[in-house]
């Protein structure tokens, strides 16, 4: 939680956003982040971005439901508890595949919907700081960090050579807070809409 | 490789020439709009309905479930047809949504969202079925295995029953974490255009503070994926738990191996069908129709003559094999309590033959498939056929059992019963109606990403290079 300096500059065609995107990368810009309406595919490889793991946490999560539900079940019914149920064995593992497998999907599923959140740093009354309110309808929002040897007018002018149509500079928090969006200023002129 | 464009062959997803704030401006519409009269009246039609439901519960819970007309014989009547029927529907969403994501079929883009919605809501109506056919509802929890100071003993999890449980809350729970991700950078899109400052505290507590960032686009993208495909096994399980609940009985009529796969195939029979008479609604109501198009309708009729056609065949199956097996008990089951026109039950036999297997044949024909009136008529058929279906396969099996002396005199449900079923269709209803005011009911991200390759008007911008010869193509796009 600090606050920073950035230059922004938006596009509005992701295929005038990606040769940008290697310029700035090659003349030597941080690119803090490009935030768009939707997910662009190879965007994340053209500002250097690496893979997620996020589904190797997703095994890990499935494999740790699986086990929970093999090593409660039998325990309970071959050791805490064993009743007989009409005569069949006590370990009956193919009677315990249904219990087992939805296990494994719950906790896999339910694994990595938090870890998702966690990582994103998302949860309910999460506030995080807009560079531009078209970022999730219209914009492709390319935001690069100033260090003290950024001469913020060259770079401004650098992005708007390289096709973006609208540039400014912010100080911005870059991490979350909690709070409300009710507080930011309202981006379109009210209306009226008749259904 | 992301492709660069859509083969001319394939209809384009979205009509009109669209940029992406026109995407927005659609789906968003209704939700800034104040509801049509048209909506307030369906809504208090779905809450009269919810409250009967509540009062016949409310009958059930105090004078016990003898207000239902189900009897020692009959123990499973109205109310786990009910219940099957429902959890059948719930299939749809998750399906569209999971499966023909991993087969790749863009047309899902424009009914998932909606798809996914009606899923939950119908998982949720289906779940009250077995809860309140306890009896003793407040003793409900005893169904979860938890340290008791009974011994402990525990619950059998050798049972079908207790499979149901794990099942379908599983289930229910996979399919909101599904939809809810999939939402978040919706309602965000929504936050950042309110207009109205409660609208903007409410959509930006329910958007988690997303802000379309690419890292969390990747990670986005990688969670709908394999979730996708644990779901995709997980709807498949769910129904084949459901159908094992009779098939590992010992019960003539329910003890068939065929159920498993004949139960989800008509799960996603009956779930398309519901689809289809919402999204039929939906596109008219919301003017929609450039996102839900002719194509996708079709496609889904598509896939409901197929799925028809598999029931109609395990139907088939069950009737051969009561006649192959020689067994006097299956033999009476299929072909006197059920395929005799002339036994208590054989109209529900035979109206189920009618709506399930027969009339879903016109759609063999394409002018069928793309004719809106029926397909709204045929998708209520459907589901109707498929209510007799389960009907049939639970009271028909179960109303003459191996003992003469204890055979039922005719079933059939009272007020309570009926009113539970009509309580349920509230809840349903009044979810869905909720559902189509606050949230968008297309996915509008997902809308934007295929807008490019496969809209109307980019796909006709790529005539030019249809016509370009193969070196001119790659001297303008090879990398």
């Amino acid at each position: 939680m600090a606050k920073k300096k950035f230059v922004v500059g938006c596009f509005d065609d992701e295929a005038v956003l990606f040769p940008a995107v290697k310029k700035v990368r090659t003349a030597g810009y941080k690119i803090h982040d490009v935030y768009t309406p939707f997910p662009v595919h190879g965007l994340d490889h053209a500002m250097g971005l690496r893979e997620t793991s996020l589904h190797t946490a997703g095994f890990i999560y499935g494999i740790t439901g699986t086990t929970t539900a093999l090593s409660g079940i039998s325990w309970v019914l071959t050791y805490d508890w064993p009743l007989n149920y009409g005569g069949k064995p006590h370990f009956a593992l193919p009677a315990w595949i249904p219990i087992t497998f939805e296990l494994t999907v719950l906790f896999a599923a339910v694994g990595m919907v938090l870890t998702f959140c966690y990582l994103c740093q998302m949860a309910p009354f999460v506030k995080k700081h807009h560079f531009h309110p078209r970022a999730t309808d219209d914009l492709f929002v390319m935001v690069i960090e100033c260090t003290d040897k950024t001469n913020t007018a060259d770079l401004e002018a650098f992005l708007s050579n390289n096709g973006a149509m609208e540039v400014k500079t912010e100080i911005a928090e870059d991490g979350w807070w909690f709070g409300r969006y009710d507080k930011d200023e309202l981006p379109f002129e009210q209306k009226t809409v008749v259904a | 490789m992301h492709l660069k464009y859509e083969s001319q062959l394939r209809e384009p997803l979205v009509y009109g020439s669209k940029t992406y704030h026109d995407v927005t401006e659609d789906i968003v519409r209704p939700i800034e709009a104040k509801p049509s009269k048209l909506w307030y009246i369906g809504f208090y039609i779905a809450i009269a309905l919810l409250l009967f439901g509540v009062y016949s519960l409310y009958r059930d819970v105090t004078y016990g479930i003898g207000q239902w007309n189900l009897n020692k014989t009959i123990g499973w009547g109205w109310d786990i047809t009910n219940f099957v029927w429902w959890v059948g529907i719930g299939h749809a969403g998750t399906l569209i949504s999971a499966i023909l994501l991993l087969f790749r079929q863009g047309w899902r883009t424009g009914v998932n969202r909606a798809a996914e919605a009606m899923t939950i809501f119908a998982v949720m109506c289906a779940g009250q079925f077995p809860i309140w056919h306890m009896g003793r509802v407040w003793m409900a929890f005893f169904v979860l295995p938890y340290a008791n100071t009974r011994g402990p003993v525990w619950v059998n999890f050798n049972s079908p029953l207790l499979w149901d449980v794990f099942a379908i809350s599983t289930y229910f729970t996979v399919s909101l974490l599904f939809w809810y991700s999939g939402l978040l950078p919706d309602m965000a899109t929504i936050r950042d255009r309110a207009f109205t400052k409660l609208r903007k505290r409410l959509y930006g507590i329910a958007s988690f503070g997303w802000n379309g960032s690419t890292k969390h686009w990747q990670r986005h993208e990688s969670l709908a994926l394999v979730l996708a495909g644990l779901s995709t096994p997980l709807v498949l399980s769910v129904h084949t738990i459901v159908s094992f609940d009779f098939a590992t009985s010992v019960i003539p009529g329910w003890h068939t191996t065929i159920f498993p796969p004949y139960f989800v195939a008509g799960a996603v029979f009956s779930g398309f069908a519901m689809v289809q008479s919402l999204m039929v609604i939906v596109r008219k109501v919301f003017g929609m129709e450039d996102y839900i198009t002719m194509g996708h309708i079709e496609a889904m009729n598509k896939v409901i003559v197929l799925t028809g056609s598999i029931v109609g065949v395990a139907y088939l199956t069950e009737l051969f094999m009561g006649w192959y097996s020689q067994n006097k008990y299956e033999g009476y089951t299929f072909w006197y309590s059920r395929a005799n026109l002339f036994s208590p039950y054989g109209w529900s036999y035979w109206g189920m033959m009618a709506c399930n297997v027969l009339s879903p044949q016109i759609f063999w024909f394409r002018k069928m498939r793309r004719n809106l009136f029926v397909t709204f008529f045929m998708s209520v058929i459907v589901n109707i056929g498929m209510w007799f279906e389960r009907f049939v396969i639970i009271v028909t099996s179960l109303y003459r059992d191996y003992l003469p002396s204890s055979w039922a005199v005719y079933y059939s449900p009272t007020i309570w019963e009926i009113g539970f079923y009509l309580g349920t269709f509230g809840l349903f209803f009044t979810c869905f109606f909720l559902f189509a005011k606050y949230f968008p009911v297309i996915a509008i991200a997902e809308i934007k990403y295929v807008l490019k390759t496969s809209g109307e008007s980019f796909k006709d911008d790529m005539d030019k290079q249809e016509l370009m010869k193969a070196e001119e193509f790659a001297h303008e796009y090879a990398h």
